[in-house]
């Protein structure tokens, strides 16, 4: 077996809480569909046909009931709960699952959408007998008025710094802003063996990480790490140049790690560079290839441990973590595949006028006179007469009464919007009433309960 | 006399002028006695149901000249029909072109014609039997009654189908094969010079794992990391190649299990095919792998059946070891050992791109302390020569650095020539990088010596004169380089008589080596079908 799927699910979605207020983040509707069924499908797609979905057992619950997952997802799903509290990062997630991890893994998150060519990522990963292959994507600015949001920009995201080398390839460096407190220092050591790098800051890191399985040993030695993309990824950069990775007397690997356990960063990096077989050794020395020219190394260096990334330029990338986001990836989303866009069981009256960029889901009924335009319209959801959609997400089981007028807003599950009223750029929580006649503009509508989450 | 129904293909004036002349009561002409005869024939033939081959193998039966016919072969029925046809002269009576079951005039018939004609004619309803299971068959036997001629023709040879890419039948085959094996097919790329359209060429951007599931499931992991590392040219030089063939194949032999009801020695071979038709895809295969891939088949099925399967394993992973070990390791060593005492000190040393072995002669010279300088000559569009430098100054060896465009100019500064070689061929020419060649012949010019370094694993039963034949074409797209900012070919596809050509081999004749340095010894060119016939004679 080469590579074993691990599907991050059980996370928060902390910057979009009024959404995932009552619905967990992996099961907001996007298209229609589970926002986790997408990079389900992705693996699928591509030919995996185990996943390992590490969830909490309220997410376990929704998927077993849920039509899409049972229907459309061929792949064994094997899903192991973890508690809910939000204690748990990434990487503990990973410590957890230890056990069930018998070879290198292809850790996905669960608000991945994205129609990039797998194969080029793990590519990087097989050819060049990496520890880590990730993916990125130029960022793409949003342009949809988001509700609820007041004021023009947003605060400023903290910026993550890239440096790659000269292919594009290698990563060398990488670093959030809010931990580089007075500037940039780059080491020397990557100076010397890397003397052009372009430090790159407009990407988007789609969390989609190809790990070597002497890094889950890694990280089951060293308990301190709980973060894959906060804390592990760095890491794992920083050391492809630390000397310690680089000495040459390491070779004989099996005697010395017992004598050194009680060194763990050296203990670690046996770990992670004790693959490397006489005979792989004797292959590269005999080829005449070189990642690099203008110094005296060999290939990579000499060093045994390397990051990879891909970065996207063209294509769909988007992770949907917060509102702008599932906005925008309602909007494209559906693009990515050719289903209908209008269900089968829907019931659409004749009178009705629809934009070819819409979807309207299972049993939903729209009545006379309405108009909908560029919006998503979730399932069992009722649209009475001259009603005006335009450019909305309307999620399941909403009622909307006759009359009235919602533009650029997101109303979720079960809410019922009264006889008459406008709404622009709004967020209707779950379940609330909109009262008739009611106007509503860039508010955030939510219950009373839900304002006391902090 | 003539019954009607009968299809006279002489037309019907014919046939009105014999039952004219009959009618007239005179005496028939020998012509008119002929066509009668023909036409008695033709009503026995046509009430015997043959196909049209059956009716022409008794046809050439007949004909006393039948030896003049070419070969009943793979030609065509037409060809066949015409050419029976076309010999003219003994029948005074001309032949018609005839349609299908129409026989051609014949000379006056005896009984042992006639018996001729019959068991002729058995043969040819026993040749229509064996028709409905295949062509071959029949020409098969058609040849048997033939005289010897059609014997004595040779078997065509059938040439590796790697050289017949221009024919979309052997394409055909190949996709058919692939199929089976669940391989995805590379397709080719980019305009193919002429002279080079019966080769493969690739591109690098275009890898054979994009149509891969990715975990994936069919072809060892092992096996696609090697087959990718051989696409980008990550493991290049044919030592590298074998040894990372060998490596990969100790895993897939590790992770092997006996399925329930097979042997180990079959199942293995047979599971070993794909992945070999898989790298075969990603980058053709060399001689050594070639050589190292019949060694370890010929292991695989001596294991016997009583083996069990851990020792088996085992067994075969100690025999990959131990080939390397012999073949390339100590190889080297003893090829080391020899070329030292043809350096002397003083001596200023040509080489050419980047061999393994090459390269490791010098630094075991070096070590041992004889003073010699190196010159290193590269070309376009690997550049591999700058590796060669690289690991030559890193030693301490005092090296200089040109392109193979000025090697005529620094040849008089040279005393010896090293050149590698990636395959060294039964009829002693010398497989190696593009631009060899033109190093030895440049050398020979000018009275420097050459000598060829290669451990005899390398050498192959293949026999080839010019480089054009069996060769492998690169990427074209490597020729395309960006000066200033400009980059002239980008947009060579457009151009329509424009086409990029990246060779990877050349042949050197005999005649430009002076001695191969192998480690059974220092041998001439010409010996080496010598050493192939004791090393068959070995196994």
């Amino acid at each position: 077996m080469e590579l074993q799927a691990v599907l991050m699910a059980a996370g928060g979605g902390s910057r979009m809480t009024d959404l995932t207020y009552s619905t967990p983040k992996p099961m907001l509707p996007v298209g229609n569909k589970p926002l986790m069924w997408y990079p389900l499908n992705l693996l699928e797609r591509v030919g995996f046909e185990e996943v390992i979905v590490i969830t909490t057992k309220e997410v376990q619950k929704m998927m077993s009931t849920d039509q899409k997952m049972k229907l459309e997802v061929k792949m064994k799903l094997d899903v192991e709960c973890i508690q809910e509290d939000g204690d748990m990062g990434t990487a503990d997630a990973l410590r957890h699952i230890q056990h069930k991890i018998k070879t290198d893994i292809l850790v996905v998150s669960c608000d991945l959408i994205t129609d990039v060519a797998l194969h080029e990522v793990v590519d990087l990963f097989r050819a060049h007998n990496a520890t880590l292959a990730m993916l990125m994507s130029k960022a793409h600015e949003f342009t949809e008025t988001v509700p609820g949001q007041k004021g023009k920009k947003k605060t400023a995201e903290q910026r993550d710094f890239v440096g790659v080398d000269q292919s594009g390839k290698r990563l060398l460096f990488m670093a959030n802003e809010a931990d580089l407190e007075d500037g940039l220092s780059i080491r020397k050591s990557i100076m010397r063996k890397h003397p052009r790098m372009h430090i790159k800051t407009g990407l988007v890191d789609a969390h989609l990480y190809c790990l070597k399985k002497a890094v889950v040993d890694f990280l089951t030695e060293n308990k301190s790490i709980s973060s894959i993309r906060g804390e592990l990824v760095p890491y794992l950069v920083r050391k492809q140049f630390s000397k310690t990775t680089n000495s040459h007397k390491i070779k004989d690997n099996t005697d010395d790690q017992n004598q050194k356990m009680n060194d763990g960063s050296t203990n670690h990096e046996l770990l992670i560079s004790s693959c490397n077989e006489p005979l792989l050794q004797l292959a590269q020395k005999r080829s005449c290839w070189n990642d690099h020219r203008g110094d005296m190394s060999e290939a990579y260096h000499g060093g045994k441990l390397r990051c990879y990334v891909h970065i996207m330029d063209q294509g769909l990338c988007y992770r949907v973590n917060t509102l702008a986001a599932y906005i925008e990836a309602n909007r494209l989303a559906p693009k990515l595949f050719e289903d209908p866009a209008v269900h089968p069981s829907a019931v659409i009256s004749e009178r009705c006028q629809m934009g070819s960029d819409s979807i309207i889901g299972a049993q939903c009924q729209v009545a006379d006179k309405t108009s909908i335009k560029r919006s998503t319209i979730g399932n069992s959801t009722t649209v009475k007469e001259k009603v005006k959609v335009t450019n909305s997400i309307i999620m399941h089981g909403v009622t909307i009464e006759e009359g009235c007028n919602i533009q650029g807003s997101v109303i979720c599950s079960n809410a019922v919007i009264g006889r008459g009223a406008d709404l622009k750029y709004c967020l209707v929580g779950n379940g609330q009433r909109i009262e008739p006649e009611a106007e509503r503009t860039n508010e955030v509508i939510v219950g009373t309960d839900q304002l006391m989450e902090i | 006399m003539a019954d009607s129904g009968v299809t006279v293909t002489d037309g019907p004036g014919k046939k009105g002028d014999i039952e004219r002349v009959k009618a007239e009561g005179k005496e028939l002409t020998k012509e008119e006695k002929q066509r009668l005869r023909k036409e008695k024939k033709q009503q026995k033939k046509n009430k015997e149901k043959k196909d049209d081959k059956a009716s022409q193998k008794s046809e050439k039966e007949k004909k006393p000249v039948s030896s003049a016919a070419p070969a009943s072969q793979p030609l065509t029925q037409n060809t066949a029909q015409k050419a029976p046809s076309a010999v003219p002269a003994p029948a005074p009576v001309p032949v018609p072109a005839s349609e299908a079951p129409a026989p051609a005039d014949k000379p006056a018939k005896s009984k042992a014609e006639l018996k001729a004609e019959r068991r002729a004619r058995q043969e040819a309803e026993r040749a229509s039997k064996q028709n409905k299971k295949g062509d071959v068959g029949q020409q098969a036997t058609a040849g048997k009654p033939k005289a010897p001629p059609s014997e004595l023709q040779p078997v065509v040879k059938r040439l590796p189908e790697h050289i017949q890419v221009d024919n979309p039948d052997v394409l055909k085959k190949l996709a058919k094969k692939l199929e089976r094996q669940q391989i995805p097919l590379r397709s080719d790329y980019g305009y193919k010079v002429s002279l080079f359209s019966h080769l493969h060429q690739y591109s690098r951007k275009a890898p054979l794992t994009q149509q891969l599931s990715i975990p994936s499931s069919v072809i060892h992991p092992a096996i696609v990391r090697l087959g990718l590392q051989y696409s980008q040219g990550i493991v290049a030089g044919s030592n590298a190649r074998s040894v990372a063939l060998l490596h990969a194949f100790k895993q897939v032999i590790r992770d092997y299990t006996t399925p329930p009801n097979e042997e180990l020695s079959r199942d293995l071979v047979n599971k070993l095919k794909p992945y070999i038709s898989f790298l075969n895809q990603c980058r053709p295969l060399s001689a050594s792998m070639g050589n190292a891939i019949k060694y370890i088949k010929k292991e695989i099925s001596n294991i016997s059946s009583q083996c069990k399967e851990e020792e088996a394993k085992s067994h075969l992973l100690d025999c990959i070891e131990r080939y390397i070990n012999e073949k390339i390791i100590l190889a080297a060593e003893a090829i080391a050992r020899s070329s030292i005492e043809k350096i002397s000190d003083g001596d200023v040393i040509l080489v050419y791109g980047c061999s393994s072995l090459v390269n490791h002669i010098l630094c075991e010279a070096f070590k041992k302390g004889r003073k010699f300088r190196v010159i290193v000559v590269d070309s376009r569009p690997r550049l591999e020569g700058r590796e060669a430098l690289r690991r030559l100054v890193q030693k301490g060896i005092s090296c200089t650095y040109v392109l193979i465009s000025a090697v005529s100019y620094i040849l008089p500064e040279v005393s010896k020539v090293f050149l590698g070689a990636h395959a060294l061929l039964a009829n002693g020419y010398v497989m190696s990088r593009v631009g060899t060649s033109q190093i030895a012949l440049v050398a020979k010019a000018f009275n420097v010596p050459v000598l060829v370094c290669c451990e005899t694993y390398k050498f192959c039963e293949r026999v080839q004169t010019d480089s054009f034949v069996s060769n492998e074409l690169d990427d074209p797209d490597d020729l395309i380089v960006t000066r200033k900012g400009k980059t002239q070919l980008e947009h060579w596809q457009e151009v329509p008589s424009l086409g990029l050509l990246n060779l990877v081999y050349d042949v050197t004749p005999p005649d430009f080596v002076d001695l191969v340095i192998t480690e059974l010894g220092m041998i001439p060119c010409t010996s080496v079908p010598v050493v192939l016939r004791v090393k068959n004679v070995d196994q």
